[in-house]
């Protein structure tokens, strides 16, 4: 069945892969591999997702108490703005399509690589440079705008590093435009004999999705972020009223792109969960076609929806109304898909392993974080909670509890095939919990500051909110720690890790046929598929998987 | 899964490890299975990609377009320095580079391989010429006061006609300047066309960065047949 | 007033309740929906674990009738608060007719306000319960928002333009006013109160606070020193108008010179002060000078109040209001 279950882990064939072909630093920098330049994002991506981090735990620290006693307003300002580009333009945009992503699209289609090999590698230096400006700019003063530049505040009145900053995210930008390029090209014309657009697994599907937003949105703000720039620096008055220009139309073009963007953050992980659930309970996901066209639609009217960041930006009220009414639509197609996620479990064969363990952790959360967002979506309600904390917790469960948990999800799960080898699953299952109850901790005491009225980006605040604060912080420092055993485990299991096996899990799906780590180009020879996504029944793995069962 | 006899017969570049065994066109590259197959995923790349360039331009065509709505009279006023002349010219300019690009492409479909790099130097020129003749304009602004900024005379407007028409210069030179920008590119890309048909890399069954170079130089000629009539043209009749 | 431990805002306006009532199912059903997702997650991980390595899941089932239930039914639920949460909108942002018009200006980092009688404030607000209040706002410098939330109302005030929000006050008290939206090093700050009091405790308030011209009286003495009446002569005046008649001018249609229309609204008012030639009245040309940075954002509150007021009675009378100073040259 599976031709990669004749290489035996030993047999020298298995150990010629893309991680020992060539070990210098040329080999990597100038690679064309996908798989590696999956490794390079991993890598910087981690870096700055560390940095936010960073930047989150000196908020909270500040936050502990009413008064503004740890840092000064300017630099809490300053913190809060650069946690907010770090972890959206550098962590969140990039994590699971520019890694997982760029690792998997070519695997589980069964194709050599992406079809524009070159074009990937510029991608990830564009990304690496527009992080060179970001943290030019971090170093020399950051910048107080918040991640949203809002105008006229970014363009006349703001102190910092604007204009670096604003370079450094129209860069790295053009890197999400090109890796959006490379998907739909390589989905729609490298894909293995066989494998038909309605056998692809979903993770190909909200990639597909996802980087459909990635070439329509991404070009509309980097144009709106050049004209801040240039506003900035040459005073053309376009968002300033004195000047006669208007600050307002600034947010209809940075929302055009940026709630799509809220997209590209989720689609992705909507996708790796998929691949969780089927795998873990060995079962084809429920209702595929449907989940397949949800992520469609999701970045159709993801497009349609931007004004609801505006409902009381003095836009007017009928537009709000249309706004709202399109935003409920939008929900429905994520609710089908938690619905289905669940349906799936049933009769299945659920596995406990960690990225199980952060599937269910996604659905739960990412469930609370939709009902949220639907929430703010209804006119009446959004006008009390908009710029409160309530939003900072909405969409912390979206992004944190929703994507980092996906994407951890499926670092867990990919490692073994990205490595070849496996972490300890008893400190993952330890990270997975305090994760889980550090992040709740943390976001769920926000929705109730939210609804009480404190306004979000405040650096001191009324006394009342004070209790509500110190679990918030607890919580975050819980989360840290959350965070930081993966990368030391990750980061073990590397070198000293048990070998995983070519298919540890006992999944279907082309990724798990090729060895662990995949030759250079991937296959042994083309694949032919000649079955649908996740179908068990017909693939029975033949290796015993035995999961980190066999671990423990 | 997959039948290894069948996986063989199906992957026409064989198995990595053979590599090249299988003889292909030199320009086919390792991960693609057929050159037909290298052309249609860089053809859909370019036009996606193009599609980016859209939307890049749109959000500037729909802030100039919210703009000249709010004021409409002042920007049919400004519009009025534009030496129309001169963008009429290199409208021309352009065309006619779009019709050289395209002779270039065809030489290749026919093998005529020195037509290839005479058709590209042409297009090389006539891209030039637009770029000094657009210099030429900037230089003219330039000397009448009409660059937004220090060097902007606010004095040859009614003193609430500056602000608008400043803004007016501000979207002209931003408009005109990326596209620009855009052209330069081009020529760099054609430059290295030139270099390569002259090492008689393309003919017929091998054109493809022609093709590719094509699109890309029809679509920043696309872009100025839309930018004339909105920045010179539109309320010209009202002078 | 307020306890340390706190977890619902005060609710002290007449549309607390409304918007708390909506909150409050759109609570329930999200409480309702989560806690159904993670009881079904619980159930199936624990009834249908993996008991042996080699396992694999029972083959799918269709269920189309269930995936159409679960798609309609969150979309009536959907659609149902919708129509609930948007007819609560139009009630927090159409203020009845009889509302008391103060007005805000937002700078880093302060709040500003002026009641209709004139009285000025910073950071705090006096509001007597039980009156519709409609506030006029904008800003000088970057975008702030107005924020009560005992109130469950914001707005925000945006530099060159004119917005407004509305409460009516329902229990006396000091309530929160926060700046909801970021304005830079300070924006912690920008927060102050609302005092609402019952009505004849803030006629008292209102007495012992310094007298103060009406905004009216205050835009009609402005007028006749920026010598808007040379031009914009009223009715009566025997010699030929220069420019426009402003008397019943506010809230109708205007047509323009290039051929369109506008509103004469707040914003339409202001534009023209500050950029006459943009928006030219039909049959008027455009001789208008500037008054861009001439006035202040509460002297073109004062200007457009007085302009509003020559609407329904004479100035003279909008003039006697306040101290009658400058009034006569308006219609004599």
């Amino acid at each position: 069945m599976s031709h990669a279950a004749v290489h035996d882990l030993n047999a020298p064939s298995a150990s010629k892969n893309y991680l020992n072909n060539g070990y210098g630093l040329r080999s990597w920098l100038l690679t064309r591999d996908h798989k590696r330049i999956a490794l390079l994002y991993l890598f910087s991506v981690t870096g700055f997702f560390f940095i936010g981090g960073v930047m989150a735990l000196l908020m909270r620290l500040e936050l502990l108490t009413p008064e503004g006693d740890l840092l000064q307003a300017d630099t809490y300002n300053r913190v809060f703005s650069m946690h907010g580009i770090s972890m959206v333009f550098f962590f969140l945009i990039p994590s699971i399509p520019a890694i997982l992503g760029n690792f998997l699209v070519p695997l589980m289609i069964g194709a050599k690589d992406l079809a524009f090999p070159r074009i990937n590698l510029l991608s990830w230096y564009l990304y690496v440079f527009g992080g060179a400006f970001t943290l030019w700019a971090m170093i020399h003063g950051g910048v107080d705008t918040g991640w949203t530049f809002y105008t006229p505040l970014s363009t006349e009145y703001a102190q910092g590093q604007v204009m670096m900053a604003a370079l450094g995210v129209f860069i790295a930008g053009f890197s999400s435009i090109l890796t959006g390029l490379n998907f739909v090209v390589t989905i729609h014309r490298m894909r293995a004999p066989g494998m038909t657009w309605f056998r692809l697994p979903l993770f190909i599907w909200s990639n597909y999705a996802t980087s459909l937003i990635m070439l329509l949105g991404t070009p509309v703000v980097a144009v709106t972020i050049l004209m801040v720039a240039a506003e900035r620096a040459l005073h053309l008055g376009l968002f300033d009223p004195r000047l006669g220009g208007d600050p307002v139309l600034f947010q209809h073009l940075f929302w055009f792109y940026s709630h799509p963007a809220v997209y590209i953050m989720v689609l992705p992980a909507m996708g790796v969960v998929s691949e969780l659930i089927a795998a873990f309970a060995r079962k084809p996901i429920f209702g595929y076609k449907i989940v397949a066209f949800a992520s469609i639609a999701i970045a159709v009217l993801g497009f349609l929806v931007w004004g609801h960041h505006m409902f009381v930006s003095g836009q007017s009220i009928y537009a709000s109304t249309v706004f709202s009414l399109l935003t409920m639509l939008v929900a429905i197609p994520s609710a089908v898909k938690v619905f289905n996620w669940t349906a799936t479990l049933y009769e299945g064969s659920v596995s406990w392993d960690t990225p199980m363990l952060y599937a269910l952790g996604f659905i739960g959360l990412f469930t609370i974080g939709g009902l949220t967002g639907v929430m703010l979506g209804t006119l009446g309600i959004d006008v009390h909670l908009h710029d409160t904390y309530f939003i900072v917790a909405h969409f912390h469960y979206v992004m944190v509890g929703g994507t980092i948990m996906a994407y951890l999800g499926g670092l867990h799960y990919w490692w073994p095939k990205i490595t070849g080898r496996i972490y300890r699953p008893f400190w993952a299952k330890v990270s997975a919990m305090l994760v889980f109850v550090g992040f709740n901790l943390t976001f769920f005491p926000q929705f109730i500051l939210g609804y009480m009225g404190m306004p979000r980006r405040y650096w001191s605040y009324a006394p009342e909110f004070q209790v509500l604060n110190v679990l918030s912080t607890a919580g975050a420092s819980i989360l840290g720690i959350g965070y930081l055993l993966p990368a030391i485990y990750f980061a073990w299991s590397m070198r000293y890790g048990e070998k995983a096996g070519d298919n540890p899990w006992g999944a279907v799906g082309l990724e798990w046929q090729t060895s662990s780590p995949p030759p250079t180009f991937n296959f042994h020879e083309t694949p032919i598929v000649t079955h649908d996504a996740y179908d068990y029944h017909d693939q029975r793995p033949t290796t015993a998987a035995k999961g980190e069962a066999a671990l423990v | 899964m997959s039948n290894p006899a069948l996986g063989a017969a199906g992957g026409a570049a064989g198995t990595a490890a053979a590599g090249h065994a299988v003889a292909h066109h030199p320009d086919l590259q390792h991960h693609f299975d057929t050159l037909e197959q290298q052309k249609d995923s860089s053809s859909l790349g370019m036009w996606m990609f193009l599609v980016t360039e859209v939307l890049f331009f749109g959000g500037l065509f729909a802030t100039y377009v919210l703009y000249r709505l709010r004021f409409p009279g002042v920007f049919a006023e400004a519009s009025h320095h534009l030496n129309v002349p001169m963008g009429a010219i290199n409208t021309g300019v352009l065309i006619c580079s779009s019709l050289t690009m395209a002779l270039a492409i065809y030489a290749a479909q026919v093998n005529r391989k020195k037509a290839i790099v005479g058709w590209l130097l042409a297009t090389i020129v006539l891209g030039a010429t637009f770029l000094v003749v657009k210099a030429f304009e900037y230089k003219e602004k330039f000397t009448h006061h009409l660059v937004p900024g220090p060097n902007f005379d606010p004095s040859q407007f009614t003193p609430d006609h500056a602000r608008p028409a400043e803004m007016f210069f501000s979207l002209y030179f931003v408009m005109t300047g990326i596209h620009a920008l855009h052209m330069v590119i081009g020529i760099g890309l054609l430059a290295w066309l030139v270099v390569q048909s002259n090492k008689g890399r393309f003919d017929s069954t091998y054109y493809n960065p022609l093709e590719m170079t094509g699109l890309y130089w029809h679509f920043v000629d696309i872009v100025w047949i839309f930018l004339f009539p909105l920045l010179y043209l539109l309320g010209y009749h009202a002078r | 007033m307020r306890s340390e431990l706190q977890f619902f805002p005060d609710s002290a306006s007449s549309m607390a309740g409304q918007v708390d009532a909506l909150y409050l199912a759109w609570a329930a059903i999200s409480v309702f929906f989560s806690l159904l997702i993670a009881a079904l997650l619980v159930f199936f991980f624990v009834k249908y674990r993996r008991r042996h390595e080699d396992e694999i899941g029972l083959e799918e089932k269709e269920a189309p009738l269930l995936e159409i239930v679960w798609s309609v039914i969150p979309l009536i639920i959907c659609l149902v608060m919708f129509v609930w949460g948007t007819r609560v909108f139009f009630d927090l942002y159409r203020p009845p007719s009889d509302a008391q018009e103060y007005f805000a200006v937002g700078k880093q980092w302060m709040w500003k306000f002026q009641h209709p009688e004139g009285v000025r404030e910073i950071n705090t607000l006096h509001v007597p319960v039980g009156q519709a209040i409609k506030v006029t706002m904008t800003s000088e410098d970057v975008i702030h928002s107005l924020y009560v939330p005992a109130f469950r109302t914001k707005q925000d005030a945006v530099p060159g333009r004119y917005t407004t929000l509305w409460f009516k006050a329902t229990k006396a008290g000091s309530y929160h006013l926060f700046c909801a939206e970021y304005c830079g090093t300070e924006h912690s700050r920008m927060i102050g109160q609302v005092i609402a009091m019952e009505p004849h405790e803030y006629e008292k308030w209102l007495a012992g606070s310094p007298a103060t011209k009406t905004p009216i009286a205050s835009g009609a003495q402005l007028f006749a020193t920026l010598a808007c009446d040379t031009c914009h002569r009223d009715a009566k005046d025997p010699r030929p108008a220069r420019a426009p008649q402003l008397a019943g001018l506010y809230g109708t249609e205007v047509a323009l010179a290039d051929g369109g229309t506008a509103k004469a609204d707040d914003t339409y008012l202001r534009e023209s002060i500050l950029n006459p030639a943009t928006k030219v009245v039909a049959g008027w040309q455009p001789i208008m000078p500037t008054f861009q940075g001439q006035v202040s954002e509460e002297q073109l509150a004062a200007l457009l109040a007085y302009i509003k007021s020559l609407e329904g009675h004479s100035p003279k009378q909008a003039a006697a209001d306040g101290n009658g100073a400058a009034a006569d040259r308006g219609t004599l």
